[in-house]
């Protein structure tokens, strides 16, 4: 088999997870989120394989400080919308030890009533460290998610780090949860946070001070967004993650203006009022043009990340290879760190062709 | 490039509340570099299964204390084995007779420890399995 887009043909073993995972079965998803994350050998080509299949689910990404009660929501959503005949696919992202790569991954555990539940299926990610890469792999383990025909996927991460953020923003609605203790530092909360939010929830509202909250975080919202008013979409107003804006609508449409909701997660209160602030964000995506054009630029961010990862890996095998010819003079040879990367890069070139 | 890493589930089935021990290997495991799915008290084999399948673990390490591991091991088996994981290792500690872990291995499942185990020797069991199982199961 030639395949004019050049990925590699699938192994005979790939080939029966294909079908297993065209059948259906829960397990080749799993295996194939496995090989994901591993980075196996012809991952890759599995993915273009079902890359056809891509863009029915609609994606949601929930985030905000640690314990603000993400799992929580993230399983009372998902109630929500199965029991409207929906199915869910849930990615759980958690931080990996910088020390020893391990992981606890205990998202689950505010999940535990969906375990069984037919239409739903949850996975937990360890951030596994890898630069960029984590954003390329929950992205592409949503899109197993998606090929394999959820409707919805929730991805679940903590907003501390640049990547978490990448995450939640290369999701159609961005959801920051955030909790009345978070009062205090919203000012200074990482930027990030609050300019990825197309959704902002205020959990645990059972608890002093979450009006006080709402009220700030609608202030600091407005001077973002510039005021309800705007006439510009917002759009997610400066955040730099998403390389091209999208294309202003040809008519002017009213601008999107994160509105703050109030839940307890624990009770599913407020969470009838996000599903549908979640419908309506999506429907303004429609209207506006900029659900196209917002997927659009998180796949073309996602192609380029796969460039990246491609030359990082021909970069990595052409200077094992230098090393075996080289020995132990690899650094010295009395050639310039400059020369050395040349010769590299002209072989990787070659090599390539 | 291929960085399979170890993937455990660690589950406490049973109504007792003590989830102390299942914390305590949970976080020796991650510890040795492990990623540990930890899912809380009060698993059935059921929950115990699809979790195992749908996080597709290497190992399951459950935690009994209220004297029901004859039933719960062997149903756990089962359940993989039915949903197709056929090369999972199912560990696990408790208060178990060596009589009945003897039985229990017969029926599939891995080596069992005692309350007064070294965390360690679960690790060095777990890794000492996956290396020898090989990593080539990755697309079976
Ligand atoms: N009082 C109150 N507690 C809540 C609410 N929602 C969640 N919690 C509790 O907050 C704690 C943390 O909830 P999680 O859902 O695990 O929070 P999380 O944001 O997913 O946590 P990490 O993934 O560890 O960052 C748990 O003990 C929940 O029961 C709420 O609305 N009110
Ligand atoms: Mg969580």
């Amino acid at each position: 088999m030639t395949d004019s887009a050049g990925a590699p043909p699938l192994t005979q073993p790939l080939q029966d997870l294909l079908a297993r995972f065209e059948a259906g079965e829960p397990f080749a998803l799993a295996r194939s989120i496995s090989l994901v994350e591993d980075q196996a050998e012809g991952f890759e080509s599995l993915l273009h394989a079902l890359h056809d299949r891509l863009g029915r689910a609609r994606r949601l990404g929930i985030t905000g400080p640690p314990g603000a009660g993400k799992s929580t929501l993230t399983s009372a959503l998902a109630r929500l919308l199965r029991d409207a005949g929906e199915t869910v696919g849930i990615i759980a992202v958690d931080p990996s030890s910088p020390f020893t790569g391990g992981a606890l991954l205990g998202d689950r555990v505010r999940m535990d009533e969906l375990a069984t539940e037919p239409g739903i299926f949850i996975r937990s990610m360890a951030s596994r460290g890898s630069h960029g890469g984590l954003s390329a792999t929950t992205r592409e383990a949503a899109d197993l998610m998606d090929a394999f025909g959820f409707d919805r996927i929730i991805l679940e991460t903590v907003g501390v780090g640049q990547s978490e953020l990448e995450i939640a923003s290369q999701a159609d609605t961005t959801v920051v949860v955030l909790v009345p203790e978070s009062g205090d530092g919203i000012q200074a909360m990482k930027a990030g946070l609050m300019e990825v939010a197309d959704l902002f929830v205020v959990n645990k509202a059972d608890r002093p001070g979450a009006d006080r909250l709402k009220k700030e975080i609608g202030i600091v919202n407005s001077l973002r967004t510039g005021g309800p008013q705007a006439s510009v979409p917002a759009h997610h107003g400066v955040d730099l993650s998403r390389k091209s804006r999208p294309t202003p609508p040809p008519e002017p449409i009213e601008a999107w203006d994160p509105p703050v909701l109030m839940s307890v997660a624990s009770s599913g209160e407020g969470l009838p009022e996000l599903a549908a602030e979640v419908d309506r964000h999506h429907a303004w995506l429609r209207a506006t043009g900029s659900l196209q054009s917002r997927r659009a630029a998180a796949a073309a961010e996602h192609a380029r990340i796969v460039l990246e990862r491609a030359v990082t890996r021909r970069g990595a095998e052409a200077w094992r290879a230098w090393i075996e010819e080289v020995g132990d003079d690899a650094g010295l040879a009395g050639r310039s760190p400059y020369e050395t990367a040349r010769i590299l890069t002209a072989r990787i070139c070659r090599d390539a062709q | 490039m291929n960085d399979k890493k170890i993937r455990v589930l660690v589950a406490k089935p049973g109504l007792d509340g003590h989830d102390r021990g299942a914390k305590v290997i949970a976080a020796a495991l991650r510890d040795a570099g492990m990623e540990v799915i930890y899912t809380g008290l009060h698993q059935t084999p059921e929950k115990i299964a699809a979790t195992a399948l749908q996080e597709d673990v290497d190992v399951v390490a459950l935690s009994v204390l209220s004297g029901a591991h004859m039933t719960l091991f062997p149903r756990v088996v089962d359940l993989l084995q039915e949903s197709g994981m056929t090369d999972v290792l199912v560990t696990g500690g408790g208060i178990i007779p060596a009589e009945d872990a003897e039985t229990l291995q017969a029926k599939g499942v891995g080596r069992l420890f005692g309350p007064g185990t070294a965390t360690t020797d679960a690790v060095e069991y777990i890794r000492a399995w996956f290396t020898d199982r090989g990593v080539g199961r990755s697309t079976e």
